[in-house]
């Protein structure tokens, strides 16, 4: 994989990078360019991400005082409802698939552009037109059920715009299932000649499973928004107990998409991390084919363990037990990712820039989390803390700590191939730890606060609890300084910014093989592989038996890249 | 010549751009079975949960309508794989008259269902104060007699609007329809929705006259 340098160099005349073939802004919202997509959706998923924070800065800052000085009942419980489901399904849920997934996909497996180019672009229309349904919704009075929409508050007497939301989700549904279906046969179509499974990158296989879960999990969540439209709008009784509905029927079709959700936002957290570790300890991902079906194993059983966000909700024991023991069975091959990303680790030259910051930061967060979830999994710890503020401190430590942290990582990491410049190291790594930190500040207190009997969804609590409420709102003002900061330099960087080179991370993967940023097509010719992926070091060779020259060289920032060389003014 | 039109990017041979429809289409209609699986679980579960009021509610559906619609759409998938095997040996016309019937067929469903849903409204069978049975449970029948039977006609009408639309792209001349994989996955998509129907037949119409 180090030939980048004589390709480039027998090219004389490199085509133009994607961002200079069109300019105008047509060019832009009708183009079948993957790259193009990608920062489109990037552009739109980072608006809703900060309308979703706004919304966190708000609640964050009424829970200072116990007695919950700036909004009434309801305008508390609208704010909450509109940070779920604006984070939930325009932030996360599309994230990393539909910018870093759209962007890298076709590159990492050595495509010109994902199968369906036309769907991929109709997909961001769908997820614009599910924007602007959930912001009329927001801009109307919001919706007060709670992201889970739960029947029959949401189809009976909530007061809000639930058809209106639910509409949204719906729609907002129907784009991540048009990504999916493009991953899923891009995937099994157009790798380039020699790309066969057992060599794909970790992310890649990440991406495959999530567009699985997507496409199999999100018409479940479809069904059960459009049952309960019906019933709002239309007065059909489908969850009404009044005539013998069932609302808990509810609860088993959104869990039945909801859960599996979370492993659609944090799979392609674990490639990304896979991707970054790698580059960053200068050793081969331990665990490869584990790895692989550790992906796959957590995509299918993620499905069967949807019960235990209602084990207080009414359900046989024998039910309880069975989803009891299947989400302790889940998190196994999650713990194999994180042994493996150790492992890999273990004895690699580890170098702690931006990415690689973010990615450690990953990893002990996604533990914590994930720790706490087997607490919550276990039937009798589950009863004392449901609907508490451990539950919410468990699934944050998931997704913001797990998925927003490998987000940002993500970011740093390619952010060199996607726009041609360097971040400023040293902002990136401050923010990096502001982030970790400010992180934990936030959502720590919320683990004990919520053990001792916080409830989750109250702005009114008891005075005792003020001290930890206060700690996590100063900690939350931490974490929206570590989110605001790359938004100042990574913009000055694209003006600014040392020019990146193809690979300034001397990093394995196709993707690192064009130029940066690539051109249209991605590849001046078709890449061929005959090699597995990571051979940041000879295999079969133990770590410092290796012979130096060996090893894939690595200097921080790209500073000798060779395929740099004369890149400089 | 016409194989080279249908040929799109990032496609170097047409053989792989018809399998990747036709792989895209079968994990779209996977997606489609689990979004009609969650109404025909809550159907189950509400059958069993009060099998006499559903029952009775079954019976109060018209059989003579839904049995006819089954005929027409059997048919019009029958129709529908004659307009692929007339596109694959190229006959133009023979792919025009079997396209338009297939959407004839889907026109006339649709119209018959119109009539039914007159009547059943005319016969007080939506849920509400007015309701023709007096037991509660029999307005669950309804209540997902109507979803069921509303999102089915809503695909189907995207499925002739889609056949319709080729039908013109065709008769128009220029497209390329003997290598283009538009057919056959239009095909299965028309499938799917006859299939839904067939499912929908008997848990609707002949579930309640056992």
């Amino acid at each position: 994989m180090t030939d980048a340098a004589a390709i480039r160099s027998a090219e004389a005349k490199e085509p133009p990078s994607y961002l200079k073939a069109g300019r105008t802004v047509a060019s832009w919202l009708t183009t079948t360019d993957h790259k193009r997509i990608a920062l489109l959706y990037f552009g739109s998923i980072t608006f809703f991400f900060f309308i979703g924070g706004a919304a966190a800065t708000l609640i964050r800052l009424e829970l200072i005082s116990p007695e919950g000085r700036f909004f009434t009942n309801d305008g508390y419980n609208r704010l909450f409802t509109l940070h779920g489901v604006i984070m939930v399904w325009f932030f996360l849920v599309p994230s990393i698939p539909t910018t870093f997934g759209n962007f890298l996909l076709p590159l990492m497996v050595g495509a010109k552009d994902v199968a369906f180019p036309r769907l991929n672009l109709m997909s961001w229309y769908l997820n614009m037109a599910g924007g602007l349904l959930v912001l009329a919704c927001l801009i109307l009075g919001g919706v007060d059920t709670g992201w889970t929409f739960y029947t029959p508050f949401s189809s009976m007497f909530s007061n809000g715009y639930v058809v209106l939301a639910a509409a949204a989700v719906f729609v907002a549904g129907f784009s991540t299932i048009a990504t999916g279906v493009n991953f899923i046969v891009t995937v099994h179509v157009l790798r380039a000649p020699g790309m066969t499974w057992f060599r794909l990158p970790l992310f890649v296989w990440t991406q495959y499973a999530t567009a699985a879960v997507i496409v199999l999990a999100t018409p479940v969540l479809a069904i059960s928004l459009l049952l309960l439209m019906a019933e709002r709008l239309f007065g059909l009784p489908i969850f009404d107990p009044a005539h013998g509905g069932d609302p808990v029927l509810f609860q088993h079709l959104f869990w039945f998409y909801s859960h599996p959700a979370v492993y659609i936002m944090v799979l392609p957290a674990f490639g990304v991390i896979s991707e970054i570790v790698t580059c960053f300890s200068r050793r081969r991902i331990f665990g490869y084919t584990a790895m692989i079906w550790a992906i796959l194993g957590i995509a299918v059983i993620g499905f069967f363990v949807w019960g235990h966000h209602m084990f207080v909700a009414g359900m046989s024991p024998f039910a309880a037990l069975v989803f009891s023991f299947l989400s302790f069975v889940v998190a196994v091959p999650s713990a194999i990712k994180v042994f493996n990303w150790t492992f890999t680790l273990y004895r690699g030259q580890i170098y702690f820039e931006a990415p690689m910051i973010y990615a450690l930061g990953f990893i002990g967060l996604f533990t914590t989390g994930g720790l706490s979830g087997l607490f919550t999994a276990s039937l009798p710890i589950d009863v004392h803390v449901t609907d508490s503020y451990f539950v919410v401190a468990h699934f944050h430590y998931i997704m913001v700590g797990g998925s927003v942290s490998a987000f940002f990582g993500a970011l740093h990491f390619w952010w060199p191939k996607i726009t041609g410049r360097l971040a400023p190291d040293r902002w990136a790594r401050f923010s990096a730890i502001l982030m970790y930190f400010g992180f934990n500040f936030t959502f720590f207190p919320q683990f004990v606060m919520g053990y001792l009997g916080m409830n989750r969804r109250y702005h009114h609590y008891a005075p005792e609890f003020q001290i930890y409420h206060v700690t996590s709102s100063a900690g939350a003002a931490i974490l929206a300084a570590a989110y605001l900061l790359p938004m100042g330099y990574l913009t000055w960087s694209l003006f600014y910014g040392r020019k990146a080179g193809d690979n300034p991370w001397g990093a394995t993967g196709l993707e690192w093989q064009t130029t940066s940023p690539p051109p249209r097509e991605n590849f001046v010719e078709q890449p061929r592989v005959d090699e597995g992926p990571y051979l940041y070091h000879p295999d079969q060779v133990a770590p410092f038996e290796e012979a130096p020259e060996r090893r894939q060289q690595h200097d921080p920032q790209g500073k000798s890249d060779p395929t740099r060389a004369g890149m400089e003014e | 010549m016409s194989n080279d039109a249908a040929l799109k990017e990032p496609f170097e041979s047409l053989d792989r751009q018809r399998l990747s429809a036709a792989l895209g289409m079968w994990i779209f209609l996977a997606s489609e079975v689990l979004f009609f699986g969650g109404m025909f679980l809550g159907m189950t579960i509400y059958r069993q949960i009060h099998p006499d009021a559903i029952m009775e509610a079954a019976r109060e559906t018209n059989v003579l309508f839904g049995s006819i619609n089954t005929a027409l759409l059997l048919i019009s998938s029958v129709t529908m794989v004659l307009a692929d095997k007339a596109a694959e040996k190229g006959l133009k016309s023979a792919v025009l008259a079997f396209l338009a019937a297939t959407a004839a067929l889907g026109l006339c469903f649709l119209v018959l269902k119109g009539f039914e849903y007159r009547e059943d409204i005319h016969e007080h069978l939506v849920p509400g104060p007015d309701f023709k049975l007096h037991t509660p449970a029999a307005q669950l029948f309804f209540g997902f007699y109507w979803i069921m039977t509303g999102v089915h006609a809503v695909h189907l009408t995207i499925a002739i609007v889609a056949v319709s639309t080729y039908f013109v792209r065709i008769w128009r001349g220029g497209f390329p329809f003997e290598g283009s994989a538009a057919l056959p996955v239009l095909g299965l998509y028309w499938h799917l929705v006859d299939i839904i129907w067939i499912f929908l037949y008997p848990l609707l119409y002949l579930g309640g006259r056992t």
